[in-house]
């Protein structure tokens, strides 16, 4: 038996290929009789998919740093 | 005169905001349009330093990203067309396959499929990006920061708390509330199952 709390932190572990098999058994077996965080497990992995279709970029923080400092001596 | 003035909330521009509140949502923007992010990232910079040159023609009707975007529009095309002029003075030699066995298959093979979704699909799917980045922009900075470490950059977990300085528990507690708040902020037009 794991607690709701524990349920969610395997669920986003796994949207990252992080949890263990065990983890993901016990997953499963709580969210066979808990509603909520089986709704939550749904969700948590259609975001998962919607991220993964979005194709998302983003700059990295020391481009971040640079493109801050170039426009600083353009103001 | 000055009461409707000092009533109506006009928007201002803040350039030393920018980077962080706009940077990634411009940069998603032009990969979508000019698909390589070199390119991208130099007309993300060039979008920014045009805006700070015009920036006394901003009439604050619209919000600081709407007119970046508008900037950013002007930047692409202007893009295509350096591409294009480019693109006529050379010699022009289409090979249309790589393969030489299939030269001589002409066009008609490679003509856009009427019943093909893919097209669609590339739309929607840029659509979704900022759908979703301008939900990641709303989070608090520490979760926008560990949930794009995460997700968009796919760092490991460990790389993660070694950067931020944090333990393993509190990078999943962040992961966490960014992954509620995305998907209620998602809610309304991506989750409809």
């Amino acid at each position: 038996m794991i607690s709701c709390e524990e349920a969610a932190h395997i669920c986003n572990k796994s949207q990252y290929r992080e949890a263990s098999l065990y983890e993901k058994i016990k997953l499963k077996f709580h969210i066979f009789y808990c509603a909520s965080c089986a709704r939550f497990a749904k969700k948590n992995k259609k975001l998962t998919s919607l991220c993964e279709k979005a194709d998302l970029h983003c700059l990295t923080e020391r481009e971040k740093t640079t493109l801050k400092k170039n426009i600083e001596e353009q103001l | 005169m000055t009461h409707i003035k000092s009533g109506m909330s006009l928007n201002k521009l803040h350039p030393d905001t920018w980077v962080d509140r706009y940077a990634d949502y411009l940069f998603n923007y032009a990969i979508a349009r000019v698909n390589d992010e070199e390119v991208a990232k130099d007309l993300v910079q060039e979008t920014f330093f045009a805006g700070l040159k015009s920036a006394k023609n901003f009439m604050g009707a619209a919000t600081e990203r709407t007119w970046l975007i508008a900037i950013l529009k002007r930047k692409i095309i202007d893009h295509y067309r350096k591409v294009n002029s480019k693109k006529g003075k050379a010699e022009v030699r289409i090979t249309f396959n790589d393969n030489s066995e299939s030269e001589g298959d002409w066009l008609e093979e490679r003509v856009a499929d009427p019943f093909s979704l893919q097209e669609n699909d590339a739309l929607e799917n840029a659509e979704l990006g900022l759908a979703i980045q301008d939900c990641i922009d709303q989070l608090p900075e520490k979760q926008h920061l560990a949930f794009t470490m995460k997700t968009v950059r796919g760092l490991s977990t460990e790389d993660i708390c070694n950067e931020l300085n944090i333990n393993p528990s509190n990078l999943w507690v962040m992961i966490h509330r960014a992954r509620t708040a995305l998907m209620g902020c998602l809610n309304e037009n991506w989750f409809k199952l």
